[in-house]
């Protein structure tokens, strides 16, 4: 009996008959719980955009994302000019399918940024983004707008949400990053997160972002307060990089000839 | 072990022959997913159940595997068998998952799972490999809740996500513990939960390696 099991016939004939058993196991799993996992990471998508705008109460039930995001027009804009630009262009239907960091892989799709000019530390930047917007009787009242940018150990990936008017800060937040927990970790604190409210991204000259992450604290009369929020303490070098990576966004590599097109009226 | 009752196999490995505490397997996962206690519950439900399953499956065709590609077979089993709980989570509790992220996947690297397929299931019974399954298991996961429990309080001022003593930066008294949310905390705490589990049960104090020969003092004159 024992010397049986051990010819290479029976060998070959039990590593076949279990592969084939457990590939049916795997097979069977991946495939029946496809639509359910499917559903989980669109719904994860929205609620982080959501949750970036401000718009996102705790606790809210799948139903009510989508109504909320079905109110959000999801269009696609090219960085370099900053007009809007057909899904197809990207080889896409629906603009929701079109993944912006799968394209900054893609050479064909993406542009790659001089180290002296990357200040969110990403070497590449798709060429077309994905943005949402919210329109209210054929005005813009909202625009939320995707950022990356690199901290101290991750790329931290999250939304900025402006005002219509291109200009005020309605909100921001990360959904994925691995900052220190308890120091650069503290960008997710609700409390931080909440002095970016009506922070000013642009000055009256509309040039340059002007946000920055100052220690110690913003006062009621510190000068330029309107663009100025204070750092995480502990973390100089996470504050650094969110610093860097909205500046870098909203400068003339990110979004601004788009913002501007939008303050204009031209989009 | 043949003759183990079902109760023994069952019981003994939360206590008296714990997997991390006495046989220190598992450490790893035991360092990453333990900063709160949601997704320590669940790392613990996904890893309880593929030790069972995996035990179960390779007892039933442990007369047919043949000896040289016994531990190829035993990976198969527990590579798709975590496969299937990782997509079971996916599915099912999405946030957890990824908070998991890889380690749901490194169960299939967890030493205790390969560890008991090859100890005990290879030589006992369906029934008795699964319940050692569970009970190597529930060692593990008594001891990631205890690891859990202490970093999740200290660290984050907080159990199971709801706040219990409200952390300075949320406008509260307390002020977390930062070390306690990194791993090398849960050294300290796997540390002395086996010191403690140890002077216990003295049983479980290991023989010294060698002794030091005793200090002696030369005259000088």
């Amino acid at each position: 009996m024992a010397k049986a099991k051990e010819t290479v016939s029976r060998t070959l004939m039990v590593a076949l008959v279990l592969s084939i058993a457990f590939s049916v196991v795997v097979s069977t799993a991946a495939v029946m719980l496809r639509p359910a996992q499917v559903k989980n990471q669109n719904l994860d998508i929205r609620s982080n955009m959501l949750a970036a705008a401000g718009m996102l109460e705790q606790g809210a039930s799948a139903d009510e994302i989508e109504e909320m995001f079905s109110r959000f027009s999801v269009r696609l804009v090219d960085l370099d000019t900053g007009e809007y630009v057909e899904p197809s262009s990207v080889g896409v239907e629906d603009p929701m399918k079109y993944d912006m960091y799968k394209a900054s892989s893609d050479p064909e799709m993406s542009t790659n940024i001089l180290s002296a000019a990357d200040k969110a530390g990403i070497k590449r930047r798709p060429n077309v983004a994905k943005v949402f917007t919210l329109e209210e009787n054929g005005e813009l009242v909202r625009v939320v707008l995707p950022i990356h940018g690199y901290g101290l150990w991750s790329t931290l990936y999250g939304f900025v949400s402006l005002e219509g008017d291109a200009n005020t800060i309605e909100g921001l937040g990360f959904y994925d990053h691995a900052e220190t927990p308890g120091l650069g970790g503290e960008v997710d604190n609700p409390r931080w997160k909440r002095q970016w409210v009506g922070k000013k991204v642009y000055d009256d000259e509309f040039e340059e972002p002007q946000i920055r992450l100052v220690k110690g604290g913003v006062s009621s009369d510190a000068a330029n307060k309107e663009h100025k929020v204070d750092a995480l303490s502990g973390a100089t070098l996470t504050s650094r990089g969110v610093e860097n990576l909205v500046n870098y966004w909203m400068g003339d590599q990110g979004f601004e000839p788009y913002l501007k097109k939008l303050r204009e009226g031209e989009v | 072990m043949a003759d183990a009752s079902a109760k023994q196999v069952l019981f003994e490995p939360i206590f008296s022959n714990n997997p991390i505490a006495l046989q220190i397997l598992g450490i790893c996962s035991a360092l990453a997913v333990t900063t709160s206690m949601n997704v320590t519950l669940v790392m613990c439900a996904a890893v309880i159940a593929v030790t069972a399953f995996s035990n179960l499956a390779v007892s039933l065709v442990r007369t047919q595997i043949p000896g040289s590609i016994r531990i190829i077979v035993q990976m198969t089993i527990i590579a798709s068998l975590v496969i299937v709980v990782d997509q079971v989570l996916k599915a099912y509790a999405y946030e957890i998952s990824k908070q998991l992220s890889v380690f749901v996947g490194l169960i299939i690297t967890n030493c205790i799972v390969m560890g008991r397929a090859e100890g005990f299931a290879m030589k006992n019974g369906p029934w008795l490999s699964f319940l050692d399954g569970v009970g190597n298991g529930l060692g593990y996961s008594v001891l990631l809740i205890f690891v859990a429990f202490f970093r999740e309080l200290l660290g984050a001022g907080s159990l199971f996500g709801v706040s219990l003593m409200p952390v300075v930066n949320e406008g509260g008294w307390y002020i977390p513990n930062g070390l306690l949310l990194l791993p090398p905390s849960a050294f300290f705490i796997i540390g002395l939960a086996i010191w403690g589990l140890r002077t216990w049960k003295p049983e479980q104090v290991e023989e010294p390696d060698f002794k030091m020969s005793r200090h002696t003092v030369k005259e000088a004159f």
